[in-house]
């Protein structure tokens, strides 16, 4: 169980940083659609980005949590 | 499946798909704007939904063939979870249209064939939680399904296709031309796919198990 976190962790943490290193740049623009480019080099659109990580992150645990209690129930059942 | 390997897949996948889909580069875009990054939420719910189905019509007809219970139990477990991704893909969707096209409803012949749809699997599921027998229930619902199943496809890729829609793929809109994903949206937008698709799968295995031990526990109790 505790490898599986680890690994899971470990992906997500190397996703993390391949992402900051890929997204330094920002581009100033004008007479085109507004994005939320400012925002971003504010910062402001990690806070959306940590909040849906973290939601995300407790609906996974729920999930292996779940899976582990059916585990071990499959497991008494069997004898 | 009871490994873990593809859940681990599954998790980075869509850790990838929430960071990247929020931080990397999109085209820009008039009227949607960034919510032109919905389409790594909002579009993966329906194709998960359709892999589902499939999935759950595919034992249908192996339950008709074997007789088997538990190709039953997987039928409709397959089914719970891809009415659940439809639900969640219907209200994302009416939130999306609700800022981009002016209403959260309006009449688009994608949402109207896709309500349709919706209302024929929740019309399973009453019909499948009304029986008692286990036996005459999986059978009704097995052909139930394989006849919702082909309606489901005419209804989601045949008729929005024919007439104008606010769909991009079906006929003039403003937002995206017929998927003109640019490279970079393609990065996110398969693992995208593939990931909310490996969750539904996940969903659907426990809820079989929960389904396995239930009925063990009845036969012998």
């Amino acid at each position: 169980m505790k490898m599986k976190l680890k690994t899971s962790l470990l992906f997500s943490l190397l996703s993390i940083i391949m992402l900051l290193l890929t997204h330094t740049n920002s581009w100033a623009q004008q007479d085109v659609p507004e994005m939320a480019d400012a925002m971003r080099s504010n910062g402001k659109i990690f806070v959306v980005v940590l909040v849906l990580a973290t939601i995300f992150a407790g609906i996974i645990i729920y999930l292996i949590r779940l899976d582990k209690k059916i585990t071990n129930l499959e497991k008494n059942n069997i004898r | 499946m009871r490994q873990t390997w593809w859940k681990i897949i599954c998790v980075a996948l869509l850790t990838y798909t929430i960071i990247g889909g929020i931080l990397l580069p999109v085209p820009a875009r008039f009227i949607i704007n960034e919510s032109i990054r919905n389409l790594y939420f909002h579009v993966p719910m329906w194709f998960g939904m359709i892999l589902l189905f499939t999935i759950s019509f595919v034992y249908a007809i192996k339950y008709l063939r074997s007789g088997d219970i538990k190709d039953d139990f997987k039928s409709v477990a397959f089914i719970k979870v891809g009415v659940l991704f439809s639900i969640l893909g219907m209200l994302t969707g009416m939130e999306w249209a609700n800022y981009t096209w002016g209403e959260a409803w309006s009449n688009d012949p994608k949402q109207l064939a896709t309500a349709v749809c919706m209302l024929m699997y929740f019309a399973y599921l009453i019909l499948r939680g009304g029986m008692k027998d286990e036996e005459k229930r999986a059978k009704l619902a097995a052909v139930y399904n394989i006849f919702s199943f082909a309606l489901m496809v005419p209804l989601l890729f045949i008729l929005p296709r024919m007439v104008d829609s606010l769909h991009p793929g079906n006929g003039g809109n403003p937002g995206f031309n017929a998927y003109d994903l640019d490279s970079q949206m393609r990065l996110i937008f398969y693992p995208a796919v593939i990931g909310w698709f490996l969750l539904g799968l996940w969903m659907a295995t426990l809820r079989v198990r929960i389904y396995y031990l239930q009925h063990q526990y009845e036969n012998e109790a």
